[in-house]
């Protein structure tokens, strides 16, 4: 048996030999996972706050449809996703299966959800707070999202490191349109399926201690950026 | 004859004109036991400096890349279920099945032996002593090549093993590996082809208990997507890859692809 041990070392010299390939699929990985993100921000964080403000009949029933979203299998997702793209689906003259935007349109389909249920959570506790005063300053609905939005940022970048998370953290989505093709839409996680497929436990442990780093790193980052910004704002 | 004739003119012109194909790719979709054990990474920088045409791999079972295919997502299929590839063709989604290399299917068990299997170079005779024996048996169960093949082997048997389902009969539902595995995991015995065998890295105290058998022969075959049926196809590019495959120069480099000094691959394409 491996240890776990010889795995971190394993994963040691692999970044330190500034492996190629290795970089590669790093590099990818972050760029679909962070662009997926940024997209399901676009999109969850408006649909969030407006569910938020908003008061409707059938509301509960639209909580829970966002609630339960969140519980997205990736599988499945990549599944639907699949038979929309392949060549004889509905959008296969686009030719996107098998490519990085196919990739990072599964991985959006997967967190929007996330972000939208979190952000309307995190707004709508807010806007409680603040029904009032909003109501005296006879707020448009547009510019109480804003406020609310702008007021809510810092709860909103734990909000968006969760749905990275998941997406940097996923294969079932990714691994079947993407097809963890070598050097072309290979990332970390369809990489650490390979590996242990091949038995190379390791290697794939050593992946996923790198996996990790990055997820780390990518949280130290956001949280520098908020501590910056806050310690300025309150000069 | 005339057809041939000019389909041979048009691949030498392809091959000679590997500057106008400099950014042409295919798709091949991919039985795993190819990819897995390295091959393509061994063959495919050979074919691409070669001919300047770039061949994406999608390594599933054959099973899901006949599916994928038929969906005419891939310009060739590299397989090895004989029966679903020749039902491929005739449904009209492939232009030509061939023989492409074999290797042989073996049973890999635990040192302990539970089923007193070891060195039996019958296979029915093996799987039944494993089903009498009630020695768990971890299978694909996913439909792959190796699952069909697996599947006729306890049928020939005479030992329906759907009855110990969950008990001692282990449908993984997943690629080789992943049941290579699951299966050393709990100590089963496991049907793998030997090339996945030889390159894989986890065998922890598990060999081969049971090889040598006619009946475990395993043949993998080529067949480029029919462009009538997918007009998306990369027909030309994808019947180069297939010719150069099955060229002596293309069989040759097969039959040179080792791991620890052991030849994975047989070539056996038909004399042209």
């Amino acid at each position: 048996m491996h240890s776990i041990g010889d795995s971190f070392a394993l994963a040691l010299q692999l970044v330190l030999s500034g492996d190629a390939d290795l970089l590669a699929i790093v590099l990818l990985s972050l760029r679909v996972s962070l662009t997926a993100t940024a997209l399901a921000c676009l999109i969850g964080l408006p649909v969030g706050a407006l569910v938020a403000i908003s008061r409707f009949r059938g509301r509960n029933g639209v909580l829970i449809l966002m609630n339960a979203l969140m519980g997205l299998p990736p599988v499945v997702v990549g599944l639907l996703l699949y038979l929309q793209f392949s060549r004889s689906g509905p959008l296969g003259f686009l030719g996107l299966l098998y490519t990085p935007t196919a990739m990072i349109v599964a991985q959006t389909v997967l967190i929007a959800p996330i972000v939208a249920a979190l952000s309307r959570q995190v707004l709508e506790d807010l806007h409680t707070e603040y029904a009032e005063q909003f109501r005296s300053l006879c707020l448009t609905r547009l510019q109480t999202v804003r406020a609310l939005l702008w007021d809510a940022r810092y709860s909103l970048l734990t909000v968006g490191l969760a749905g990275f998370g998941r997406a940097v953290a996923e294969v079932g989505a990714v691994i079947i349109v993407g097809g963890n093709i070598d050097h072309l839409t290979r990332v970390m996680t369809t990489a650490i399926a390979l590996e242990t497929s091949k038995g190379d436990l390791a290697l794939a442990l050593a992946l996923g201690i790198i996996l990790l780093t990055i997820a780390l790193g990518v949280n130290a980052a956001v949280q520098s950026v908020r501590m910056t910004a806050a310690r300025y704002a309150y000069v | 004859m005339l057809a041939r004739t000019f389909a041979a003119t048009a691949v030498a012109l392809t091959l000679g004109g590997a500057g106008l194909a400099q950014d042409q790719s295919i798709l091949v979709q991919s039985t795993t036991s190819t990819a897995n054990s390295g091959l393509y990474d061994y063959l495919l920088p050979i074919f691409e400096g070669k001919t300047g045409i770039k061949v994406n791999v999608v390594a599933v079972g054959t099973g899901q890349a006949i599916k994928n295919a038929e969906n005419c997502d891939g310009d060739l299929l590299l397989v090895h279920a004989k029966p679903a590839e020749e039902k491929f063709v005739a449904d009209g989604y492939g232009t030509m099945r061939t023989d492409l290399m074999y290797n042989d299917f073996v049973v890999v068990g635990p040192e302990a032996d539970p089923a007193g299997v070891a060195g039996m170079n019958d296979v029915e005779g093996a799987l039944k002593k494993i089903a009498e024996a009630k020695a768990p048996f971890a299978s694909r169960g996913d439909d792959s090549g190796t699952h069909k093949a697996e599947k006729a082997l306890w049928k020939k048997a005479g030992v329906d093993p759907a009855e110990g389902s969950g008990d001692w009969y282990r449908e993984t539902g997943s690629g080789m590996g992943a049941t290579l595995n699951a299966g050393i995991g709990m100590g089963a015995y496991v049907l793998t082809d030997r090339a996945t065998w030889i390159s894989f890295d986890n065998k922890q105290d598990y060999r081969i208990e049971v090889e040598g058998d006619e009946d475990m022969f395993n043949q993998y075959g080529v067949i480029p997507v029919n462009p009538e049926k997918c007009p998306s196809v990369k027909a030309e590019a994808a019947q180069t890859f297939a010719d150069w495959l099955l060229s002596d120069e293309g069989q040759e480099a097969i039959a040179g692809y080792k791991v620890d000094g052991q030849q994975l691959f047989f070539p056996n394409a038909p004399d042209k």
